[in-house]
């Protein structure tokens, strides 16, 4: 059966929104996948709304999430839930900002990558394909800063979540 | 080669340098833009022309000398070019000329929603329309193939989707190495007097009839079978990204995905029409394909007029499989963008607004000056038009409207299209006079900070020629041309303003101050020139 995972991540212009999809679906291209990515490039860096699909699984046509059928959206800026909001699918998994612990990421310009960590704890792509991404995507004076970030953000989602095959 | 994943532009350039083209030339616009850079990246020759003209005469240039060329724009960008394009087709190229059209269904980024395919039928130039990365990779390799065998241009048209999504693509490299370019007098094919062109014109009609029979073959048009007796019931010939929507929202039909729609395998078409009882067409934008094959006796079903605007998608892909022309709910509106915090066209904008001026407007992010707090501005129609209708206004409107006429262009854009509306100033002014303002950021920001022939640096950052708005200003005969630096003059903007709308005379005002988010690598650019400089100097033997 071809089980297509469609996630959205969404935010504000210059929070790092497109990078987080970049490293989402090259992770999943690292772990086996077919793997489409889509997203409206242009306005991004004047503040207003970005958005961003991935969508993986054995064969991917389109390259958009219909909305109503997202598996997982992910939402960088509080202000933005409600707009993202009717992309998820009725038992759809909503990962907001909030479940970063406050002040527990040091530097702000690595909570995308946090909020990766908290979507890699639900997803079955491995750990290593993540880590791979993030080092791939990223200056390599970042990648601690960073590593740092992904841990801190799995480890919230696995403690909130509680997803089957954690421990 | 192992598989990557990328966009559509990357693909594209990727398979530009593996065609070994001489040059890349294009004007940066989105969708577009990502297709000359990532080709630079790459380590391939490409360079920003002031505009689209120019840069499919600077590509057609190169294949005339045998060089394979590859010319990018958006969609609007072929309306500029359209003059040399509609001659270009009847001359014989010796090198591959590929023009890639990134159109913008649905105007994420842009000013209209043009459907391009009607180029390719108006200009007679065959066209190919990749579904994904993949297909933008492999068709870049055919066009090149197809322009060199037919001595052709060859349009690739692009959608946003396809531009700016990424698919897994396998570069594989198979086209044959260009040959050495070389200077071949060819009066009849490459000079359009009509004593030329009237023949030139025919062959160019044989030349398509002969492509229209190689797409039959050409192995460019998939045909999918559907599923048992749904696959019978109905056959859907799309194109594009449209194609992977309707193969995902109709699995069980039989599709067939055309890659080169133009010239049309209408045989391909007509033989899988009368396998299936039903055939619709899915096609982004106007029904071209739909009319093209109705044309040609074939039985076809389009999609309702209300698809034809905007993108599709997989929803209203099922919406058209169902009949379904009811109202579209409308998705929550996000937060629009915004001129940036310190970006310099702010202050213009307040001070325009304060003075109730009459703004006509241009293509770039200063287009944003027509939203809140600063709704200042009244018109916006294409690259460079702020001059021409600012000056159509002042020729028309009572004195007392005329004199608060201002035009305002950005650095950019004020090259590709705005020093022939200077020439227009000053040949026809207008009896109140009139007021251009240069919003100069230093970049081409709003598709992404590309640099442009008055930055002085080319589209790698390396230092090249400059353009002098104040000179040429000057030069042309402009009565007054005033610049000013926001940081240290800004605040004096209103009063030259008040001053010069109050002149019967022609005016022109520079404002700089650099993007706020061009200016750290403006700052690092400058610096790596001065470097490059000092150490050429060092190394100069002493007199």
């Amino acid at each position: 059966m071809n089980k297509v995972t469609n996630i959205v991540l969404g935010g504000l212009g210059g929070q790092g929104v497109l990078t987080a999809s970049d490293i989402l679906a090259d992770a999943a291209f690292r772990a086996g996948f077919d793997v489409k990515k889509s997203e409206l490039h242009g306005m991004s860096q004047r503040g207003g709304s970005v958005s961003s699909d991935v969508r993986y699984g054995a064969r991917v046509l389109s390259p958009m999430v219909t909305a109503g059928e997202a598996d997982f959206l992910l939402v960088l800026e509080p202000t933005q839930v409600d707009v993202n909001r009717p992309v998820l699918k009725p038992d759809g998994v909503l990962i907001a900002i909030e479940i970063i612990p406050e002040g527990a990421v040091k530097n702000k310009k690595s909570l995308n990558v946090a909020m990766l960590g908290a979507l890699s704890a639900l997803l079955d792509i491995p750990e290593a394909a993540w880590l791979d991404a993030i080092h791939a995507r990223l200056a390599a004076k970042l990648h601690r800063l960073n590593d740092e970030s992904f841990a801190i953000g799995r480890a919230a989602a696995i403690q909130r979540f509680n997803p089957p095959g954690q421990t | 080669m192992p598989r990557q994943l990328l966009n559509g532009d990357e693909a594209v350039a990727l398979a530009a340098l593996h065609a070994g083209v001489s040059l890349g030339t294009g004007y940066p616009g989105t969708p577009s833009t990502e297709i000359l850079e990532t080709l630079d990246h790459l380590g391939g020759r490409a360079q920003w022309s002031p505009n689209e003209k120019v840069a499919l005469e600077v590509g057609l240039g190169v294949a005339f000398a045998g060089g394979r060329a590859l010319v990018t724009m958006k969609h609007v960008g072929l309306n500029v070019a359209a003059d040399p394009l509609f001659t270009a087709t009847y001359t014989d190229v010796d090198g591959g000329l590929v023009i890639v059209s990134a159109d913008d269904p649905g105007m994420a980024s842009s000013q209209n929603e043009q459907d391009n395919r009607h180029y390719a039928r108006a200009a007679v130039a065959p066209m190919l329309e990749p579904c994904d990365s993949q297909e933008a990779y492999d068709f870049t390799l055919v066009a090149f193939e197809l322009s060199e065998r037919w001595k052709i241009p060859v349009i690739l048209r692009l959608t946003t989707r396809v531009c700016h999504s990424k698919t897994l693509v396998e570069a594989h490299a198979k086209v044959a190495a260009p040959t050495a370019p070389v200077f071949n007098r060819n009066v009849p094919s490459r000079v359009m007097i009509p004593a030329y062109a009237k023949p030139a014109h025919g062959r160019l009609r044989v030349k398509m009839v002969e492509i229209a029979a190689w797409n039959e073959t050409s192995g460019l048009n998939r045909l999918i079978p559907g599923v048992g007796e749904a696959g019978q019931r109905l056959g859907i010939v799309s194109s594009g990204i449209a194609a992977v929507h309707a193969q995902e929202a109709a699995p069980e039909a039989s599709h067939l995905v055309i890659g080169m729609t133009w010239p049309l395998p209408l045989d391909t078409i007509r033989q899988f029409a009368a396998g299936v009882d039903r055939l619709l067409v899915i096609e982004e934008g106007d029904p071209m394909l739909l009319d093209s094959l109705r044309a040609a006796g074939i039985t076809a079903e389009g999609k309702a007029e209300m698809y034809r605007f905007g993108e599709l998608n997989v929803p209203r892909l099922r919406r058209i499989l169902a009949g379904d022309t009811s109202p579209e709910a409308v998705p929550p509106k996000g937060k629009p963008p915004e001129l940036c915090q310190g970006c310099s066209h702010r202050d213009v904008f307040e001070v325009l607004r304060d003075m109730d001026c009459i703004v006509s407007g241009d293509i770039g992010c200063y287009t944003l000056g027509v939203l809140p707090p600063f709704s200042a501005m009244d018109t916006c129609v294409c690259m460079g038009a702020s001059i021409g209708v600012g000056l159509g206004m002042r020729h028309t409107l009572p004195p007392e409207q005329a004199r608060r006429v201002v035009s305002v262009i950005g650095d950019s854009t004020f090259v590709h299209s705005g020093i022939t509306g200077l020439a227009e100033m000053v040949y026809n002014p207008p009896e109140t006079g009139h007021v251009v303002v240069i919003l100069d950021n230093g970049t081409t920001a709003m598709t992404g900070q590309q640099e442009n022939p008055s930055t002085g640096r080319s589209l790698n950052h390396d230092p090249t020629g400059k353009i002098d708005f104040e000179a040429l200003g000057r030069a042309m005969g402009i009565k007054n041309v005033h610049s000013l630096n926001r940081f240290t003059d800004g605040h004096l903007l209103g009063d030259l303003l008040k001053e010069l709308l109050a002149k019967p005379e022609t005016s022109l005002v520079v404002v700089r101050q650099p993007c706020v988010l061009a200016a750290p690598k403006i700052r690092f650019y400058e610096k790596a020139a001065m470097e490059k400089m000092s150490h050429a100097c060092a190394a100069m033997p002493a007199e």
